[in-house]
């Protein structure tokens, strides 16, 4: 069992309280996963030609020595420290060849995230942890995925939690278990998608970076996912414009969907969406399994 | 005592054992709970004839276990509505999650809106109508008891059946392992016409509703698998 969340703003003044009110979503599924939380926050949007990536480092990482590196490959270079051995990188370059040099030079950092608009924090341990370590509550955004884990199939570490980083401003959250990840692992990795963990769910994650490399839209790499991916899943997808939800044909794993005119939001359970204003009057429904379904601004 | 129970304050513990309390064998008496915001196993292990409204959605596992008990949730409720039920009776009146009303043995569910996969699933008995349409794998392994659906039923409806009679007003996407279609005669329209009349269901008429039942090709072994032993 684990918790999904996703809250998206339709309106410029729920942005500001996103970060708020996604908290409480996420808090609220603390039974379903308190092994360890994940947090996707879509916002502070940089301009074309910059990009951000937050990596998770090693306790010895002196960050001042790599700033001092990042600056002397790439302009505009910048590192700053978000707790929890979180680096938030920012340089005006493109992702490849800073992810590239990071590889080199730093093969002992994890790249949690890359892209304009997405930072990716999580950490082993309670939702509210989390929460409270990388000050969430207080963040504005345009969309936020979330991810409460109990872990059933693989080690409880940072690099095993969710949300996995997809691409560009792409990540993914997912609760359920898939069973032909090994083999489509080795695959994935002949194509040259790297891996860091043996979890499942990053192989999902794999995969659709691998299909939007091939030049998929998110909706057709979902869509042949499900001949693809073997196994139970309600996926939630996060892009740097909105969020997609899709669940297995047989759907055990459960969703649920609601909408207002401030905002979007999917949980595994609507208790965590009753906590939303004006939840009380808005349509709440499932998503049919094996069906796409996204928003974006 | 009619009372109200407001679950923004209280817990599903105390409101539990307070509705286990409240009923006797012979009073009726009525409870509002406020506040469910989608809390899971709310009016569950009910023995008595108390009749309870829920106003708003519930979790998982609702109405669970339910003897006697008269259920309404004017909302939606989660997975595992009616699990297990004996006997009463639990109305919804939005949609149902999966697993509705699974291995009841006895009572009334109602759903007013639509049922999400396995509605009915290892029915034992009991009684099951949906206003709007059931999910795939509805009825699976259902083996007494009666499913009235008055819009359509999702793939493999009826897989593995027992004795469970299925009406489907609507299409069907396919039919599981071992259910047919069966001729639907005038009792079995007098006992659609008793279901939908005790669910409060009007607007649909007996005769457009098809008849689904097991083909009981699986209740005997067949010779061609002696091989396998």
């Amino acid at each position: 069992m684990c918790g999904i969340v996703g809250l998206f703003a339709k309106t410029k003044s729920f942005e500001n309280e996103l970060g708020f009110h996604f908290s409480k979503m996420l808090e609220e599924m603390t039974d379903r996963g308190p092994d360890s939380a994940g947090c996707a926050m879509y916002h502070n949007v940089l301009s074309d030609g910059h990009i951000k990536i937050v990596v998770l480092s090693g306790d010895l990482l002196d960050s001042t020595i790599l700033a001092d590196k990042l600056s002397s490959v790439f302009s505009e270079s910048s590192v700053e420290d978000l707790g929890s051995r979180h680096l938030l990188i920012t340089v005006s370059s493109e992702i490849n060849n800073v992810t590239t040099w990071l590889r080199t030079e730093y093969p002992e950092l994890t790249v949690l995230s890359a892209g304009r608009s997405i930072e990716i924090y999580k950490e082993k341990g309670l939702p509210n942890k989390v929460i409270e370590e990388f000050s969430i509550a207080s963040m504005s955004g345009s969309h936020a995925l979330g991810h409460t884990r109990m872990a059933t199939e693989s080690a409880i570490t940072t690099a095993h939690s969710h949300p996995f980083s997809t691409g560009d401003d792409v990540c993914l959250v997912h609760n359920g278990s898939l069973s032909n990840h090994n083999r489509l692992r080795t695959e994935l990795q002949k194509k040259g998608i790297n891996f860091s963990s043996d979890n499942d769910s990053e192989v999902a994650a794999g995969y659709l970076t691998w299909r939007l490399r091939e030049g998929d839209s998110i909706d057709k790499a979902l869509n042949r996912a499900l001949s693809d991916l073997d196994g139970f899943y309600t996926f939630a997808v996060g892009t740097r414009d909105g969020f997609a939800v899709m669940r297995d044909p047989i759907a055990c794993k459960p969703a649920v969907i609601s909408e207002t005119d401030d905002w979007v939001a999917m949980a595994s359970e609507y208790r965590a969406i009753a906590l939303l204003p004006n939840a009380n009057n808005a349509p709440a429904w499932e998503p049919n399994p094996g069906q796409v379904y996204s928003w974006s601004h | 005592m009619d009372f109200n129970y407001d679950l923004a304050v209280g817990t599903t513990r105390e409101l539990n054992q307070k509705l286990n309390a409240a009923g006797t064998e012979d009073a009726d008496v009525s409870v509002r709970v406020l506040n469910p915001k989608g809390a899971h196993a709310l009016a569950v292990g009910m023995t008595s004839n108390v009749s309870v409204d829920i106003e708003g959605h519930v979790g998982y596992y609702c109405a669970g276990m339910n003897q006697k008990a008269h259920i309404t949730v004017l909302g939606n409720a989660g997975p595992a509505v009616a699990e297990n039920m004996m006997s009463g009776r639990v109305v919804v009146s939005g949609n149902v999650s999966h697993y509705a009303g699974a291995s009841a043995h006895g009572g009334l569910l109602v759903v007013q809106g639509d049922s999400s996969s396995r509605c009915g699933i290892s029915l034992k008995g009991a009684n099951i109508v949906v206003r709007g349409s059931v999910g795939h794998m509805s009825a699976f392994m259902a083996q007494s008891g009666s499913m009235v659906v008055c819009g359509d039923a999702g793939d493999a409806l009826g897989d593995s059946l027992y004795e469970a009679r299925l009406y489907v007003r609507g299409s069907v996407a396919s039919l599981g392992t071992d259910c047919i279609e069966k001729t639907l005669r005038e009792e079995h329209k007098r006992e659609i016409d008793a279901l939908l009349e005790s669910s409060g269901v009007t607007g649909a008429d007996a005769s457009e509703f098809r008849r689904f039942g097991s083909a009981r090709n699986l209740y005997n072994f067949d010779v061609d698998n002696a091989d396998a032993y």
